[in-house]
Parts: C-alpha cells; sequence; structure tokens
C-alpha cells in the first residue's frame, strides 16, 4: 500500500543541522572568528557590504561567515536583514573631494594636483603563489609617510574648465529610492546608479567588458580612480545644520570617453560614472563603462541593439540576489505544473499518432 | 522572536502594501507596483505571498500554506513556521477552518467561503511575458487593452498542434478587461476562480500585487471552437477514491509503475478519514 510521503519539517531540521556542522568543518581546525574575516578577508566583506547596501564591516564579515564563504548568500543575509533597519534619516551627499585618498590615480594625465597614489595595489604584484603565507605569513611592516593635508580636486574638474567635457546637470529633486519604491522603467540616471552600485560584479564587469569589444563600443580612460574615506554627514531637524556621524570608505571611478559630438551635442568627451561602498576597484570602473553606455539616448547617440545599452535588461537583471532567488527556486517541487505538462505531452502525441494512422484514409476520401 | 513586528514587516511597510491590495481589488486583475522588500527567504521561493500575507494576517487568524496542494511540502512548512515564529497565528491544515491560505500553484479542491483569503505566490505576474519581455511594452499594452498577440499565440497553438499548448499558468480574463496570469496553477484549477474567497496574488521580485475581489468573473481564454478545457489526470485517487480532484502522478517501483494520488493532501486526509468512519466504503458510495 502507498503511503504519501510526510516528514519535511524534520528533514528540513536535520538538513540545517548538518548544514551547520558543515560549516565548522574539521574541529581540529581553530574557527575562523568575525574579527579575522573583518580584518583578513576585507575585500570579500567590502564586497558583501557594496552588494548588500549596508555599511558595516562586521555584520558583513558575519554574514560570509555564516554563508561558508558563499559571497551571494551573505550579500542575501545583508539585504535581508537592512529590511528590518528603521530609517532614521537621509545624509547629506558625500563631498568626495574632501576624500582621505589611500589611492587616486589617473590614467589620463602623467600628474596631477594632488599626485598619485598607488595605495594598496595589487596591480603590480607578480601573481605568483607565496608560499611563505602557507607558512607564517608574519607581520609585514610598510614604510610610513605624511598624510595628505587638505582637498584633492577631481581629475576631470581640470577639463571642465575648457569645456572640453560634458558637464552634468544639477539635479534638483531629491533622488528616487530603489529600496522604498518600485522601480519604474525608463528610469532616470539616479535610479540606474543606485542599481548598478547594487548590482552583481560578474554581471556588471561582464557587459563592460563587452562595451569594450565592441558592442556599444564607447572607449573609456580611467580619469580618475580615488579610494579613501568620506565623512558623512546628516542634518539634524532640531539643530538646523548637518553634524558628521561617521566615516565610510568608498571608491569612486570616473571614465573620460570618446565622443565625436551628435546630431544634438557638439564634440567633447563624456563621462561615466562608478561609486561603490569599500575598496572595489574592479565594480566601480565596471559601473563607470556600463552606466556610460546607458546614457546613449541622452548624448544623442545610436541605439546599436546591445546588451550594455538596454537599461531595461541591464536593471532588470543585475541585481544577483533577484536572480540566486529566481534561479535557484526551480528546485522547489513543481510536480502539479509539471503533471499538467506530462498530460498535455501524451494528449498531443495521442493525437498525433491517431492522425498518423488515419492520413492515409483521409487522403483517400479526398 | 520578539525583536521582530507583528508578521515581521514593520507597520508602514504592511501600510504601503495595503495599499497596493486595497488597489488591486479596485482594478481586478490589474498589477499594482509596490515596493517589494528584501524578506528572510529567497526571491522565487513566495517573497510575494509572504509579504501580502504578512499585511494581511490579523493576530485572530488561522492560517494554512500549501505547495502543490500538499502542507508537508518543504516549502508550505518554511513558511507556516515563519508565521508561527513571527506573528504567533494558529495554523492548520484543514481548508475549513483556515482564514488566511498562502498557496504556490494549487487552489484548494474544497469550495473556499465569504470569511476566506487565499494568497498566491506568483513567480511572473504578466502574462504577455513570454510573447514580449519588456515591461514598458507590457504595460503600453494592457493599458490599450491590446491583447491580439496573446491569441495569435493560443491560435498559433490549434494550428500547430491541434490544441491550446498550455497547461498550467492559462491566462484568464478578468470582468472582461484584464487579461491575467492566474500563477502556475494548473488549468483544472482555473474555473475555480470565481469564488466567493478574496483572492490575492503577490510578486516579490517582480514587485507586483494584483486581486480578485470575491464573485469575480474570470474567464480562461479560449475560441467557440476549441473550447477550454479543465483537464486532469484520467483517474481517481488510489488513497480516497476521489475522481472530482487534481491528481499527482507517482512512480512507484523501478518497472515504470506508477498510482495517482490526490495533490490536495488535506482533502484526501478528509477523505480517508471519512470513509473509515463508515462501516464499509460500498456503504458510503451508495450514500453519496
Amino acid at each position: 500500500m502507498y503511503v504519501a510521503v510526510k516528514g519535511g519539517e524534520r528533514a528540513i531540521d536535520n538538513a540545517h543541522a548538518w548544514l551547520g556542522e558543515e560549516r565548522r568543518g574539521d574541529h581540529d581546525v581553530s574557527e575562523l572568528s568575525v574579527a579575522q574575516i573583518r580584518e583578513q578577508l576585507s575585500l570579500a566583506v567590502n564586497r558583501v557590504m557594496a552588494e548588500g547596501s549596508l555599511y558595516d564591516p562586521d555584520l558583513a564579515a558575519l554574514a560570509i561567515k555564516q554563508a561558508r564563504g558563499d559571497m551571494i548568500e551573505a550579500i542575501f543575509l545583508i539585504r535581508a536583514y537592512r529590511t528590518t533597519l528603521p530609517r532614521f534619516a537621509g545624509s547629506e551627499p558625500i563631498a568626495t573631494e574632501k576624500m582621505a585618498c589611500d589611492r587616486r590615480i589617473s590614467a589620463t594625465f602623467k600628474d596631477v594636483p594632488g599626485g598619485q597614489i598607488l595605495g594598496p595595489t595589487f596591480d603590480y604584484t607578480h601573481r605568483l603563489l607565496d608560499f611563505k603565507l602557507a607558512a607564517e605569513g608574519g607581520l609585514s611592516d610598510a614604510p610610513e609617510g605624511d598624510a595628505q593635508q587638505g582637498d584633492v580636486p577631481h581629475v576631470l574638474s581640470f577639463l571642465d574648465g575648457e569645456g572640453l567635457i560634458q558637464q552634468e546637470k544639477q539635479g534638483a529633486n531629491t533622488p528616487p529610492d530603489l529600496t522604498r519604491e518600485p522601480m519604474e522603467l525608463p528610469a532616470n540616471r539616479p535610479l540606474r546608479l543606485q542599481s548598478l552600485a547594487r548590482g552583481d560584479e560578474g554581471f556588471l564587469l561582464s557587459l563592460a567588458y563587452s562595451t569594450q569589444r565592441g558592442y556599444a563600443r564607447n572607449h573609456a580612460f580611467v580619469g580618475e580612480l580615488r579610494i579613501g574615506d568620506v565623512p558623512v554627514e546628516v542634518e539634524i531637524p532640531e539643530l538646523g545644520f548637518a553634524i558628521e556621524i561617521g566615516d565610510i570608505t568608498v571608491t569612486e571611478c570616473e571614465t573620460v570617453n570618446q565622443f565625436t559630438g551628435s546630431k544634438t551635442e557638439s564634440a567633447q568627451f563624456t563621462r561615466g560614472y562608478g561609486l561603490v561602498f569599500g575598496m572595489s576597484e574592479r565594480k566601480s570602473i565596471s559601473m563607470a563603462l556600463v552606466d556610460r553606455a546607458l546614457r546613449w539616448e541622452e548624448l544623442g547617440e545610436d541605439n546599436l541593439g546591445a546588451a550594455a545599452q538596454d537599461e531595461e535588461f541591464v536593471l532588470s537583471h543585475c541585481d544577483n540576489i533577484q536572480a540566486t532567488g529566481f534561479l535557484e527556486h526551480i528546485k522547489l517541487p513543481h510536480y502539479v505544473d509539471f503533471q499538467s505538462e506530462l498530460e498535455l505531452v501524451r494528449k498531443l502525441r495521442r493525437d498525433t499518432m491517431a492522425g498518423a494512422d488515419s492520413t492515409p484514409a483521409q487522403e483517400a476520401a479526398e | 522572536m520578539t525583536d521582530y513586528n507583528f508578521a515581521y514587516l514593520d507597520e508602514q511597510t504592511k501600510r504601503m502594501i495595503r495599499r497596493a491590495i486595497l488597489k488591486g481589488l479596485a482594478i481586478p486583475g490589474y498589477q499594482v507596483p509596490f515596493a517589494s522588500r528584501e524578506m528572510p527567504m529567497p526571491y522565487g521561493w513566495g517573497t510575494g505571498g509572504v509579504q501580502v500575507s504578512a499585511a494581511t494576517l490579523t493576530p485572530e487568524d488561522v492560517f494554512k500554506v500549501i505547495d502543490q496542494g500538499a502542507d508537508d511540502t518543504t516549502n508550505a512548512v518554511s513558511i507556516r513556521k515563519f508565521f508561527q515564529a513571527t506573528a504567533g497565528v494558529d495554523t492548520t491544515e484543514e481548508t475549513d477552518k483556515a482564514t488566511v491560505i498562502q498557496t504556490r500553484h494549487r487552489i484548494p479542491e474544497a469550495a473556499l467561503n465569504e470569511d476566506q483569503i487565499l494568497v498566491y505566490q506568483v513567480p511572473i505576474p504578466e502574462p504577455l511575458r513570454f510573447l514580449e519581455p519588456r515591461e514598458t511594452e507590457t504595460r503600453k499594452m494592457h493599458s490599450l487593452e491590446e491583447y491580439g498577440l496573446m491569441h495569435v499565440k493560443l491560435y498559433e497553438d490549434i494550428a500547430r498542434h491541434g490544441a491550446i499548448a498550455t497547461a498550467y499558468a492559462y491566462p484568464v480574463k478578468v470582468e472582461g478587461r484584464y487579461v491575467m496570469d492566474p500563477s502556475p496553477i494548473p488549468k483544472f484549477d482555473n474555473p475555480k476562480m470565481t469564488m466567493p474567497a478574496i483572492q490575492l496574488f503577490g510578486a516579490g521580485r517582480e514587485q507586483r500585487i494584483y486581486a480578485l475581489p470575491p464573485y469575480t468573473e474570470v474567464v480562461s481564454l479560449d475560441f467557440e471552437d476549441y473550447p477550454f478545457e479543465a483537464s486532469k489526470a484520467d483517474h481517481s485517487c488510489e488513497l480516497c477514491g476521489a475522481d472530482d480532484s487534481y491528481l499527482d502522478e507517482v512512480i512507484v517501483d523501478d518497472q515504470g509503475g506508477r498510482i495517482f494520488v490526490c495533490s490536495d493532501t488535506a482533502y484526501c486526509t478528509a477523505r480517508q478519514a471519512a470513509q473509515q468512519d463508515t462501516p464499509t466504503p460500498q456503504a458510503q458510495e451508495a450514500a453519496v
């Protein structure tokens, strides 16, 4: 006698217990602390903060630990936590020219006021496995210098003075908030940039790469890439002025793009913009390239039918939490739908077979 | 879990969702955009339904969750536990005892009443999506009531296969106006959609809510010479003998042997219990 499957509840509990055990791994190996992840896997922490849209290195490190190092799962944990937080206020726009730069480079000028600062970069390392790290690692001492004083002007502002680069319009309105209002398409640029800022690094990287390879090519120079700390200020209604509530690390990328002019615009350089929480160069450069590609309409360029130019395509698919959820949901039971398909396919096959059998007779009748 | 508000979402968010629900009820079949929140379960796993349930539940409600018609499928268990923990509401597996029923892919076999709300989890709310991938276009098509593309698709099915080749998520027209996706329920369930209960549809990832007030006219699209047919497996349930319920096919051995059982577990269990109370099945058959 057939007995229907039961016990989903117990199976789930057992699966979760097993997951916990796997997360911990071999008990002879000491457990990873959240502080170790925060300090020693800081670029992973940065990615989780950026795509999780929540600036909190400790929580991001905890999420990475809980997710067993699965970045998208960690980002998901942070997003789900973020929704439960009350919103006290909106900050003033951050002033990146006031950034205390750890890194600041320009590919368009050999030297710029404020200087080029390489900072802690992988760029010129030889990618040779360092077996010393496998043994001990130890402390590495970097030489120290004096911190920069005063503001660091944006490299693109030098082109601005000559009128060689397109001016960004001042937006007077409060930008829409992607996390509080449903996405509306076509979207304006602030909404696009919000979406890209939390978009999947891999997705944006590939799209940006596709523009470099000729799908809506728009040759980009990194006008400036800067990483460092900026103060966050919030206006307190009772006080009537803004106070500083803390510092965040951000990566900002401004690209200078070739532009020969169009029907509506005279020849000048154009811009793409990327801004990401934490130290996230690859993501911020990708974001700037995709931002630039999406601006074709505003600049009077042709729609070449490239993926990176297609706002609805890019914005609907760049969120990895939406994508992974929907992709993985096909693991859920679908046997009701499948059953109905099964019936249909059987019926269609029956009809076809019957049709094949009766074909000669039909011909004869005609 | 006392750290969270009743039914997890904060009151502001619930108010926003309730507004979307009310708008949906006022314009049956119209997809209302809403600012869907990230939930602690993945998109695609019922976040839309969960948000609608969270905004609908009151402490006095009795909650039932089904997935594929069954109360004990893993995701149904998970969602039921979520609301037990965050809302502390009573739960049930019995359809007639529930005041709010969240469902994925089925409508219960037992008729629902005016005091009940059925909440659907919806993956792709746009019935025209697979004909036109762009939201900007499909919204225009709905506003202009431009549904020719859908009829052409159904016609092409008939021309190619001799039948409309849609077995689930079969499109419907609501009160002669909006073409609506009934969510991926088998087309067997479509005729039940004109019902006394309120039906709410939540699509979390796609940020849409739509609704059907009680007794709304819901018509499955078809042609006069190819009328809609609510089909099911041509068998009866191996466990309770029902021949009027939607059946799952279960493979029971490696020789391809198969049996058919009710997909609605509550319906099947109740029928089996009733049969045990009666002395012989024959006597019961006679009574019915």
